[in-house]
C-alpha cells in the first residue's frame, strides 16, 4: 500500500498544499455472522480533503455504508477492524471517551431514513438542541434560538413552531431538511450523507440537495456523499469513489467519471443505467449480480466473472489500487484499457 | 392472448377515487391501443398507484369506468368466473419483490397454480409451460425450485413477472417494478421486459417516478399531480419538449452530468412541504 498522503498528492496536484481531513488507509473490516467471520470491507483507502465533496459510489452490498459506519465508529460489535482512519492527522480508533464525543461533534452523519433516526415521541426541538445542550453545554434558551436560525437557512420558516412539533407531523423532505439543519448545529468539518435522498421524490430531491450543496460551501464543509446514483454524486462531489465487493476500485474527478472511467466496473455501471434522452434497443447490462464482499473469490480480481475485459492476467492476482491519469483505478489491465472504456452509445 | 373487441386494449374514462375528503383521482382518462405500452409518472401522492389498483380491480373508482379488452371493470365482478376472466386481462408486478412472493412457495409451484386456476392444463402441459415461463424471465432450474428466500431481489423480481405472465393478460401493469433494483439488475430485467413485448405483444402500464425508465420502455405517458392529469402525449416528446411548469421541473429536477440543483426556496422564502 502507498502513502496515502502521496497519493492524495498525486491525484490532484492542485489541492496538494491542503492536508487530508480525512484519511483512510487499507481499511478492512471483518464481521462475525452466525459464527463464521466475514470480510465486508477489503483494504479500502480514500482522502477527503478539507471542503472537499467527495462521492462513495456502489451497489448494494459493496460496502459503502459500512465505510461512513466505520469512519463514524459505528460498528456492529465484535467487528475486526485493520489499517487506519485518521481525522485531522489523529488515529480515529484510538478514542475514546470525551475525545470520541468531540470526534462525533466535528463528523455529522445524516441518514436515508429521517423517521428512522428520529425519535416519535420526542419533539423536534429537543432532537436538534441535544448535542448543543449535552455535548457543547449550550444554554438551552441559546441552542433553540441557534436551531430557529438554522431552520431558516434549510428554508423552514416558522422555525420556533417546528420546534414543538413531532416528526410524524413532517413530509419526508422536511424531516430531511430538518435533519441537515441539526447536523451543521454542532459546526462540524465532515458530513457523513448516506443515501439522504434515495427515500425522497425527485424534484424534492433536487430541492434537499440544493440546501445541501448551498450550507455545504457556505461552511466550507467536507461531505462523503454515499449513493447508488453514478449521476447525483457525479453532479454533487469534487471527486467520486466507485466501490466493488467491499473495495474501492476507482477514485475519479466527477466530471471525467462518465466521459473516460478508468475501471470497467465504473463503465459499465454507467452504461447500463437507461438513457433519458434517447431509448435504446437493448440496455448493456452487466451479466451475474453484484457481489458481497465475503462471496468475492479470493485471489482474483472481483469483478472478472462479470467484466467484459476479463483476460487470465485479472484471474491471478488482487489487483491494487494504482494511480492513473490523475484518479485510480483497481484493474490489472488499468493501462491498456485506457481510452477504450468511455461514453458509448447503446445498442 | 385474450380477444380484444375494440381497438384499445384499456380505456379509462373520467376515473375519479375520493377517500373521505381526499380526492386521490380526479377525472383522469386515457386508452391504450394493442400492443402500445403507457406510462404514468408523478411523485408520491399523486395518485399514481391508487389508479394501478383501480385497474387490477383493488379498488373501485368513485366515477368513470375502466374497460380492459372491451369488458367493463369498473365494478366489482359478480362471479368467480367473471374475477377469473378479469384475471386474464389484467396482472400486476408490484414494486417490492420481497413482500409480492408467499414464502412458502418455489417459482415452480407459483406458476403452476396461475396456470391451474387460469388454464385449467394438465399436469403434463402445466409443467411445459412453467418450464417455459423459467426461462422466458431467466431463471435456471435451481432458482425455480428454490424459495423465495435463498432468491435475490432481482430473481425474485423475475418470479412475480413469471407468475404474472402465467395467466397470460393483455395488460401487465408494472408498479414501480424495477424501482428497487441494484443498476446493473435493473437493465437487466428491462431488457427481459423488452423482450417479452416484442414475443407476446403484451401491454405495459409502467407506474413509475423514474424517467430514464420510462422512456426506455413505454410510448405514451402521461404525468399526474396530485391526481390531476397535467400532461398526455407520446413519451419522447413529452421527456423531451415537456408542455406543463410541472412536467418542465420534473424533467429539470433529474441529475445529469453537469446539473446544478437550484433552491426554489431561499432562505427565508417560506416554502414547506409539510403535511396539512
Amino acid at each position: 500500500m502507498s502513502d496515502p498522503a502521496t497519493i492524495a498528492a498525486l491525484e490532484s496536484p492542485g489541492a496538494a498544499a491542503s492536508a487530508p481531513l480525512l484519511e483512510i488507509s487499507g481499511l478492512s473490516v471483518m464481521l462475525e455472522v452466525n459464527g463464521t467471520k466475514r470480510p465486508v470491507l477489503r483494504d479500502v483507502s480514500l482522502t477527503v480533503r478539507p471542503g472537499e465533496a467527495v462521492g462513495l459510489v456502489g451497489e448494494s452490498g459493496s460496502g459503502k455504508t459500512m465505510t461512513a459506519r466505520a469512519i463514524d465508529r459505528l460498528l456492529p460489535r465484535g467487528a475486526e477492524v485493520q489499517g487506519s482512519i485518521r481525522f485531522g492527522g489523529s488515529e480515529v480508533g484510538a478514542l475514546s471517551g470525551a475525545g470520541l464525543r468531540q470526534y462525533r461533534n466535528q463528523v455529522a452523519m445524516i441518514f436515508q431514513d429521517p423517521r428512522a433516526h428520529t425519535n416519535p415521541v420526542r419533539r423536534i426541538g429537543d432532537f436538534m438542541t441535544e448535542a448543543l445542550r449535552t455535548n457543547l453545554a449550550v444554554p438551552a434558551a441559546e441552542a433553540r434560538r441557534r436551531a430557529v436560525d438554522m431552520l431558516t437557512q434549510v428554508g423552514i420558516d416558522d422555525g420556533e413552531r417546528r420546534l414543538r412539533q413531532y416528526p410524524h407531523q413532517m413530509s419526508g423532505g422536511m424531516l430531511q431538511r430538518i435533519m441537515i439543519a441539526a447536523a451543521l448545529l454542532t459546526k462540524p468539518r465532515l458530513l457523513l450523507a448516506d443515501e439522504p435522498t434515495t427515500a425522497l421524490d425527485v424534484t424534492t430531491q433536487a430541492e434537499v440537495m440544493a440546501i445541501l450543496d448551498d450550507l455545504r460551501r457556505g461552511f466550507g464543509l467536507a461531505m462523503l456523499f454515499i449513493t447508488h446514483d453514478l449521476e447525483l454524486a457525479a453532479a454533487i462531489c469534487d471527486r467520486t469513489a466507485v466501490m466493488y465487493a467491499g473495495q474501492v476500485v476507482e477514485v475519479r474527478t466527477s466530471a471525467l467519471l462518465h466521459s473516460d472511467p478508468l475501471h470497467p466496473y465504473t463503465a459499465a455501471l454507467a452504461a447500463a443505467r437507461p438513457d433519458i434522452t434517447q431509448t435504446a434497443h437493448r440496455l448493456r447490462a452487466i451479466p451475474g449480480r453484484p457481489l458481497s464482499a465475503f462471496e468475492a473469490p479470493p485471489g482474483e480480481c472481483a469483478f472478472a466473472p462479470r467484466c467484459p475485459h476479463a483476460k487470465d492476467v485479472c484471474r491471478t492476482a488482487v489487483p491494487g489500487l494504482v494511480n492513473l491519469d490523475g484518479g485510480m483505478s483497481r484493474c490489472a489491465r488499468a493501462h491498456e484499457l485506457r481510452s477504450h472504456l468511455g461514453d458509448a452509445p447503446h445498442d | 392472448m385474450t380477444e380484444t373487441n375494440g381497438a384499445q386494449v384499456l380505456r379509462a374514462a373520467g376515473l375519479r377515487k375520493e377517500f373521505g375528503e381526499l380526492v386521490a383521482v380526479d377525472d383522469v382518462s386515457f386508452e391504450i391501443p394493442p400492443g402500445q405500452s403507457l406510462a404514468i409518472v408523478g411523485e408520491s401522492g399523486s395518485g399514481k398507484t391508487t389508479i394501478a389498483r383501480m385497474i387490477v380491480g383493488l379498488e373501485r373508482p368513485t366515477h368513470g369506468t375502466i374497460t380492459v379488452c372491451g369488458h367493463d371493470r369498473s365494478r366489482p365482478a359478480r362471479s368467480t368466473r367473471d374475477r377469473r376472466r378479469r384475471g386474464r386481462e389484467v396482472q400486476i408486478v408490484f414494486q417490492d419483490p420481497y413482500t409480492s412472493l408467499d414464502p412458502r412457495q418455489s417459482a415452480e409451484d407459483t406458476i403452476d397454480e396461475v396456470l391451474r386456476l387460469h388454464h385449467g392444463w394438465p399436469a403434463d402441459r402445466r409443467r411445459a409451460r412453467t418450464a417455459e415461463l423459467v426461462d422466458l424471465v431467466g431463471l435456471d432450474t435451481r432458482q425455480s425450485r428454490a424459495l423465495p428466500r435463498s432468491l435475490s431481489g432481482g430473481q425474485r423480481q423475475r418470479v412475480a413477472i413469471a407468475r404474472a405472465l402465467a395467466a397470460e393478460p393483455a395488460v401487465l401493469i408494472l408498479d414501480e417494478s424495477v424501482a428497487a433494483l441494484d443498476v446493473s439488475i435493473q437493465a437487466q430485467v428491462l431488457n427481459l421486459l423488452a423482450d417479452i413485448r416484442d414475443e407476446t405483444h403484451v401491454s405495459y402500464v409502467l407506474i413509475s417516478h423514474d424517467l430514464a425508465v420510462v422512456r426506455q420502455l413505454t410510448d405514451e405517458a402521461i404525468v399526474l399531480h396530485r391526481g390531476k392529469m397535467v400532461e398526455r402525449g407520446r413519451t419522447a416528446r413529452v421527456l423531451d419538449h415537456p408542455q406543463h411548469p410541472y412536467t418542465q421541473r420534473l424533467r429539470a429536477s433529474v441529475p445529469r452530468p453537469g446539473w446544478k440543483p437550484s433552491r426554489r426556496d431561499q432562505p427565508g422564502g417560506g416554502e414547506g412541504n409539510s403535511v396539512p
